[in-house]
């Protein structure tokens, strides 16, 4: 019977790890997409802005790995990772992206601001894309390999310290 | 210098995050049959808002929620049943995105635990009964 009276406190020392545990690793609140190692869904989007292809699956299974960059004008750590993705393409990173719920006078102002790393760019005015994708909001960036698979996700913005992993990612996918 | 800063507080704008666009047609609109705008209302109440991480796509004000609605509706007057579509869903963005859990063993601790709590509390109880009596 005395050893009954600890339980209470084992109890409390346990809620006080479990409290001291999520405050020191805090929980992961991105959700993954669960199509990776999978073929893309087919899709084939409209030019987001003039003077610039659009978008479709059968672009992306083009024999070479490539990056497709999920974002908007609106989303303002978009704007953080453009300088990023400019040094990713200087370095021969082939980049297509996918503009959410867009305007072309929109798209075509963020690309005159922070320039313009894409061949080809999407206009997914009803975000039907990205939920067929998995991707929960931007920007994100997957990687697709030559046949048109998703090798890898990078959610939220790609910045200087992530350009490695991407090189790897899609080194990794040739 | 409070004053200052009062007069800015007034003037400041709160940093845009959404887009300028409407929302989607079926994001807010009924579907115009009763039973296949009541299939899509009971699915939209079971799957989790992806923004707004503890609401449902029914209950959320973001954008990203009434897209989810529209493809919700737009699949349930194409004649998919409600399940497809939550298969759909499922299959991108895992478990999580359903407000029902699936049946797997790695859920099955969660169902036995109001069991076992129950049992607990019987117990305490008759340690008490006993002392008493």
């Amino acid at each position: 019977m005395n050893r009954a009276r600890f339980i209470p406190l084992i109890v409390f020392a346990l809620i006080v790890v479990a409290v001291a545990w999520r405050l020191a690793v805090p929980r992961d609140d991105r959700v993954a997409s669960k199509l990776e190692g999978q073929q893309l869904p087919a899709f084939a989007l409209p030019p987001a802005l003039p003077g610039k292809p659009g978008l479709a699956s059968a672009d992306l299974a083009s024999g070479s790995p490539r990056l497709v960059n999920v974002f908007a004008s609106w989303c303002v750590p978009c704007a953080a990772e453009a300088p990023v993705l400019l040094e990713l393409k200087r370095r021969g990173v082939k980049i297509d992206a996918i503009a959410i719920r867009d305007r072309p006078e929109d798209v075509a102002a963020f690309l005159a601001r922070y320039g313009d790393p894409f061949e080809r760019i999407g206009g997914d005015s009803e975000s039907r894309v990205q939920i067929a994708l998995g991707s929960s909001g931007v920007p994100e960036s997957f990687v697709i390999d030559g046949k048109g698979v998703i090798r890898a996700q990078h959610i939220g913005p790609i910045m200087e310290q992530d350009i490695s992993g991407i090189l790897a990612a899609l080194e990794a996918a040739r | 210098m409070k004053r200052a800063l009062f007069a800015l507080l007034l003037i400041a704008a709160p940093l845009r995050a959404d887009s300028d666009l409407p929302p989607a047609r079926w994001a807010n609109e009924q579907l115009p049959d009763a039973r296949q705008e009541a299939a899509a209302t009971a699915l939209m109440g079971e799957i989790r808002c992806l923004v707004c991480q503890g609401q449902s796509i029914a209950d959320s004000d973001a954008e990203m929620a009434g897209d989810m609605r529209a493809l919700v509706r737009e699949r349930i007057a194409r004649g998919e049943s409600p399940g497809a579509v939550r298969r759909w869903l499922v299959e991108r963005y895992g478990a999580w995105v359903s407000y029902r859990p699936p049946n797997e063993p790695l859920s099955w601790p969660l169902w036995a635990a109001p069991i076992a709590l129950l049992v607990a509390g019987g117990w305490l109880l008759r340690g008490r009964f006993r002392r008493r009596a």
